[in-house]
């Protein structure tokens, strides 16, 4: 208190209520300080804005490469099926077939060949056919690269059960007993360019044998067809993801360049495009119990060839219903 | 959205129950069905399960279902237990030729869908109305066929006593 009256005191003594030349200043002077104070005060809330948006984006990217198995959500998933059944029936005029090659319960490991682009509506299908089939309430993840779980449509993936591709990710899925999709050719394999649409290509990634041998789990394949119908894909583009060094910063190895709606050409398809109303069709393959068929100790690279080449089988005889393009 | 489809069928409602009621019937007259299958020990009747899909558009559609209503040669109805949300319900009157007028009665949907479940259900009921329509010609030419059977025996058996 007496502080406070030695303050009072000396600004009066300096002047304070005076209301002389010198008071003025020192008034215009003191409303400067507090314009400027209040400048500081915007500023500093302007950085920590900014710095709470980095952070909560840098969270949100860390929490996308998190597998939270919990993140499914099965009434989000039913009430939102009605949505997938129109655009697989009215757009892609959807067929899958063989769904009951799917063991009835159970953790299992479904092998998928992938295309059309980052709009991949092979998985939709799935997806869709797989709960609709099973129930909202069989357990079902799908691995998805970083990027896509990092992008904004990443949230709903996760409800619907998509987690960031690791082998430990999908370890906890199978331990939790549940269904797991795959698609070891990801990234490489979803942009093949057009005149390579019936060709499986894994990239000889062999990740998933090792997986179903770890887990103790039945490989199912699952080949679909028609996606990459959706565009006119020209390229991977994977030489130009290794010069631009993308491969080893965000694990993309490539950058494709395809002609899409609405874009003409497309390079990276990171916005994805509007696809083409391509028919789609998916064909569920039998069970591949691998140690029952291979031996106790199997050769991974023997079990990744008879799983692709029965997969790449199966697309050509789709391959060969088909009888026009898009149209199927 | 609610379906309704009737026929009439040159049968006693009685053998038309009894073939409506055997569960392994069903694959054989329904159209579009690609699974029914008892699921729990209860095999026919009040409260019975079934496990049953339906081919609509991109997708086999159903779920777990189970028997609500169980009024002997009249009215059996279900409803579903998981999977979209659905009840359904056969329902038998005699007409006074002796014949049975067969009405069944589809109602489904995905509560809390929203508009998209609103046009889906508007999208796929021309098809499963097909379905309805086909499945009811199919069951009376199958309980015709076994009444025509019956009789034939009855005649040979009658023949034989004679």
């Amino acid at each position: 208190m007496a502080d406070q009256e030695g303050l009072a005191e000396q600004a009066k003594r300096n002047g304070g209520e005076s209301g002389g030349e010198d008071g003025a200043l020192r008034d215009r002077l003191a409303a400067f300080d507090g314009i400027a104070r209040a400048g500081g005060s915007v500023v500093r809330a302007g950085q920590s804005a900014a710095g709470e948006f980095a952070g909560g984006l840098a969270a949100r990217i860390r929490r996308s490469l998190t597998a939270d198995l919990d993140d499914r959500d099965p009434d989000y998933i039913r009430e939102s099926l009605p949505l997938t059944w129109l655009l697989t029936t009215l757009w892609f005029r959807g067929e899958v077939r063989n769904m009951g090659n799917v063991p009835e319960q159970g953790p299992v490991l479904l092998v998928a060949n992938h295309s059309g682009g980052n709009m991949t509506p092979d998985t939709l299908l799935f997806t869709l056919a797989f709960y609709t089939y099973f129930g909202v309430e069989r357990a079902f993840y799908q691995l998805a690269h970083n990027l896509v779980l990092a992008s904004p449509v990443g949230q709903i993936l996760r409800r619907y059960g998509t987690v960031a591709a690791s082998p430990e990710h999908a370890q906890r899925a199978l331990d939790a007993g549940a269904a797991l999709l795959v698609y070891p050719g990801g990234d490489w394999e979803v942009h093949l360019p057009i005149w390579e649409r019936h060709k499986v290509d894994f990239a000889n990634r062999q990740g998933f044998v090792r997986l179903a041998l770890d887990a103790g789990v039945p490989i199912v394949p699952v080949v679909s067809i028609g996606g990459q119908e959706t565009a006119l894909f020209l390229s991977h583009g994977g030489r130009l993801a290794r010069a631009l060094r993308v491969d080893r910063t965000l694990r993309l190895k490539v950058i494709p360049i395809s002609l899409a709606l609405p874009w003409g050409v497309n390079v990276g398809d990171l916005l994805g495009h509007i696809p083409l109303p391509a028919k789609i069709t998916v064909e569920v393959l039998a069970p591949i119990d691998v140690r029952a068929q291979f031996g106790n100790e199997p050769d991974v690279g023997e079990v990744y060839d008879h799983v692709t080449n029965l997969m790449q089988e199966t697309l050509e005889t789709l391959a060969a219903e088909r009888r026009f393009p898009v149209i199927g | 959205m609610r379906l309704n489809e009737s026929i009439v069928i040159s049968a006693p409602p009685t053998l038309v129950w009894d073939y409506l009621a055997e569960p392994s019937n069903y694959l054989h007259f329904m159209s579009g069905i690609t699974r029914w299958e008892v699921a729990g020990e209860q095999r026919t009747g009040l409260g019975a399960r079934y496990r049953m899909l339906i081919r609509v558009g991109s997708a086999e559609v159903g779920g777990l279902i189970e028997i609500v209503e169980w009024d002997e040669r009249r009215d059996m109805a279900w409803s579903s237990v998981l999977g979209v949300d659905q009840r359904g319900r056969w329902r038998l009157r005699e007409l006074d030729d002796g014949r049975t007028r067969v009405e069944l009665r589809f109602a489904y949907g995905v509560a809390g869908s929203g508009i998209p479940g609103w046009i889906a259900e508007l999208v796929s009921a021309p098809q499963l109305g097909g379905h309805l329509r086909r499945s009811l010609r199919q069951l009376k030419r199958q309980v015709e066929h076994e009444r025509m059977r019956a009789d034939a025996s009855q005649r040979r058996a009658e023949r034989n006593l004679a």
